[in-house]
């Protein structure tokens, strides 16, 4: 030993140096983890952001009078007088085959914008129209730059002669790329620039509605009653084991159960959100089970015999006192289990909710599909589009899990603020 | 003497005392197992009405378990068996007819930590009026909480923050706090579990003083490691030493003239 506070000797040097070590280390694992996630992120939303921009070309369609009838408005061929329009626009282009590749430069959505503004405003009918209307996802591709043009060789989708269309439209201002609303409102498509994220965004809230009403408290009186009120003995012991294990089973088993129980024997509507939802709870009821007995048992024993002791019946103690208490930790399992909920594919697949849904459902027993499907669903589909799509719907699903954390924390300050 | 004919002849004048000032609590040949593990062996102890009795004795001899015996807070221990017979106020409390929830609001219990609820400190007093039904207004119930924190001498310290949380008070507040959530619901027999332990001197003579002033209308049982609290406080005291109660009197007797070696040893500090 040295007199002085300031000598190191050789075993302090030692452990000095040891805690450095350690402390540098956690930092670089943190900084990793940052790096890693910042990569993921950044490279989804590089490729994602170009789905919030859609390719519009402005047509000006002259309403032949002699095309539609004034009494039955919708029943016209509005998707000839796009063509005519077109058509008017490159007069030169004479041929068959050419002409149906002019045509394709435009969403075949266009007809159908057309007719909703004359239906709106039949004065319209004997003027020209000025109408922007969706490009096809190859004009699309191109304006954003993702696929190359013309003479490079090799595969290319778009012709010398689309190029020329492309830049004679460019030269006078007629096309253009804009905010892509349709992404957020509508569902899926064949084509990827109508392809929206609605309906399986709907799915999932009515899935995940379903999910949460079932397994949180079903979830919460089980963990309740094994925690507080069942005898501890071997039964509770074979019973908690098994909980555990039911957390550990792959989600596709959940999936042929769902399929096998709901879907075969009680005929429940398939690729429902109903039986989605149901398989879902199944799924996340271990994990709210497992962090409420956590989190009940975090509670401290003194708040159960000062509710006992003066008088407070078990049930008494256990609602007014111990389970507030518990609440956040229960909340805070709730949303792990939602959240896995929603990122979850295989057992949707078992039960049907892979399917190609237009219509954005309104009800628990409508055909629907997921989030984290459609993602699949899209990944898997050839179009150049669809990638960026794809990449958008992910990001659309983290925001989605993010607002559930948020309203979950949200949640858990208002419980833990009260003291 | 042999130990038995003496543990006779010390009952028979201890029950002649007792019998005297009415024993609000007799306990009769109390055993008490946990599991297989025998802690109280073969007791019987009358507690004399609206007096402090104190329960002492060395570390794991029983005196905790007693108490915790006398409104079955036990009965939370699975494993744990108590035979013999234990008559509150003239009643068989482990008579399957008993509601434990009715016992305990006339045998209330202190604990060693102080346990205030996680809620405001009109809450915590107002909870065990609230769920016993014992106030039929809003302004009674504000009148009761108010009586209660004044004989727990608390009134004048939080009088002008009921709504503050009842755990931000400080150790001996909270634990006053807890005294006068128990004296609310007005039960017979108020139980102290080492209920000064944590505390500093000031905040232990303050409950000592509480103590002697809430004897006039309950009857008081502390477990004590402190002699000079059992001194201080309480009129009569019981000496416990691995599961037997080896003596039982006026508290005076016990200390100036302890009948059984094994609590003279005690008393003078050679075991515990």
């Amino acid at each position: 030993m040295t007199d002085s506070f300031t000598q190191l000797t050789p075993e302090l040097r030692r452990r000095h140096r040891a805690e450095f070590r350690f402390q540098w280390a956690g930092r670089l694992a943190i900084l990793i983890a940052i790096g890693f996630l910042v990569v993921m992120v950044s490279s989804i939303a590089v490729l994602g952001v170009g789905a919030l921009q859609q390719t519009h070309i402005k047509l000006n369609v002259f309403l032949d009078p002699a095309q539609i009838d004034t009494n039955s408005l919708k029943e016209a061929d509005y998707g000839r007088l796009v063509k005519s329009a077109l058509k008017a626009r490159f007069p030169d282009v004479s041929k068959r085959r050419d002409r149906r590749k002019l045509y394709g430069l435009i969403s075949s959505e266009a007809a159908f914008t057309l007719r909703e503004k004359v239906v709106q405003d039949p004065s319209l009918v004997g003027k020209t129209l000025k109408l922007w209307v969706i490009a096809s996802d190859d004009v699309d591709m191109l304006i954003k730059g993702h696929v190359s043009s013309g003479a490079a060789g090799g595969e290319h989708r778009i012709s010398d002669m689309e190029m020329r269309w492309i830049d004679e439209f460019r030269k006078s201002g007629d096309i253009e790329t804009r905010f892509n609303s349709r992404f957020f409102w509508s569902g899926d498509s064949r084509e990827p620039e109508l392809a929206g994220i609605m309906s399986a965004l709907m799915g999932s809230v009515f899935s995940l509605l379903v999910c949460f009403a079932l397994s949180f408290p079903v979830g919460i009186m089980a963990a309740i009653y094994l925690e507080e009120f069942a005898p501890k003995n071997r039964w509770n012991d074979l019973i908690e084991v098994n909980i555990n294990n039911l957390a550990a089973v792959p989600s596709i088993v959940f999936g042929l159960l769902g399929l096998a129980v709901f879907l075969n024997t009680f005929g429940l509507p398939r690729s429902s959100p109903l039986v989605g939802g149901m398989v879902l709870a199944l799924m996340t009821l271990p994990t709210i089970i497992i962090a409420s007995r956590a989190a009940l048992r975090a509670v401290p024993p003194s708040i159960r015999e000062a509710a006992l002791g003066i008088g407070a019946s078990p049930i008494q103690s256990t609602f007014h006192h111990v389970a507030p208490l518990a609440l956040p930790g229960m909340l805070t399992g709730a949303i792990i289990g939602m959240a896995r909920a929603l990122g979850e594919t295989a057992p949707l697949l078992m039960i049907g909710m892979v399917a190609f849904i237009v219509d954005v459902p309104t009800s628990f027993v409508e055909p629907a599909t997921a989030l984290p499907v459609q993602i699949f669903l899209w990944a898997d589909s050839p179009e150049r589009a669809f990638l960026e799509k794809t990449s958008a719907a992910i990001i659309v699903l983290l925001v989605f899990l993010v607002l559930m954390n948020i309203a979950a924390i949200v949640i858990r300050r208002k419980f833990e603020n009260r003291f | 003497m042999s130990t038995p004919e003496l543990k006779q002849q010390v009952y028979a004048e201890n029950h002649a005392e007792a019998q005297a000032i009415h024993p609000i609590i007799s306990a009769r040949n109390v055993s008490v197992f946990y599991g297989e593990n025998k802690a109280l062996n073969d007791l019987s102890l009358d507690v004399p009405a609206n007096q402090v009795t104190s329960l002492i004795g060395p570390s794991g001899c029983g005196k905790t378990t007693f108490l915790r015996c006398l409104n079955r807070m036990n009965d939370l221990i699975d494993i744990c068996r108590v035979e013999g017979e234990i008559l509150v106020a003239d009643q068989d409390i482990y008579d399957p007819a008993v509601d434990v929830v009715t016992l305990r609001a006339h045998v209330g219990m202190v604990f060693q930590k102080a346990n205030p609820f996680p809620k405001s400190i009109f809450e915590n007093v107002a909870y065990g009026l609230r769920i016993h039904g014992l106030t039929n207004s809003k302004s009674e119930l504000e009148g009761r909480v108010e009586h209660s924190l004044k004989r727990a001498g608390l009134w004048a310290e939080v009088s002008d923050r009921l709504d503050h949380s009842g755990t931000g008070l400080s150790g001996g507040q909270q634990q006053r706090l807890c005294i006068a959530r128990t004296i609310a619901v007005e039960p017979r027999v108020i139980l102290m579990d080492e209920t000064c332990s944590a505390l500093d001197p000031i905040a232990t003579a303050k409950i000592e003083e509480l103590m002697d002033e809430l004897r006039e209308k309950f009857t008081i049982i502390i477990v004590t490691h402190s002699m000079h609290q059992a001194a201080r406080v309480s009129q009569h005291t019981a000496f416990f030493h691995m599961g037997e109660l080896v003596e039982h009197g006026r508290t005076e007797q016990i200390f100036t003239s302890p009948r059984d070696k094994r609590t003279e040893s005690y008393i003078t500090g050679r075991i515990g």
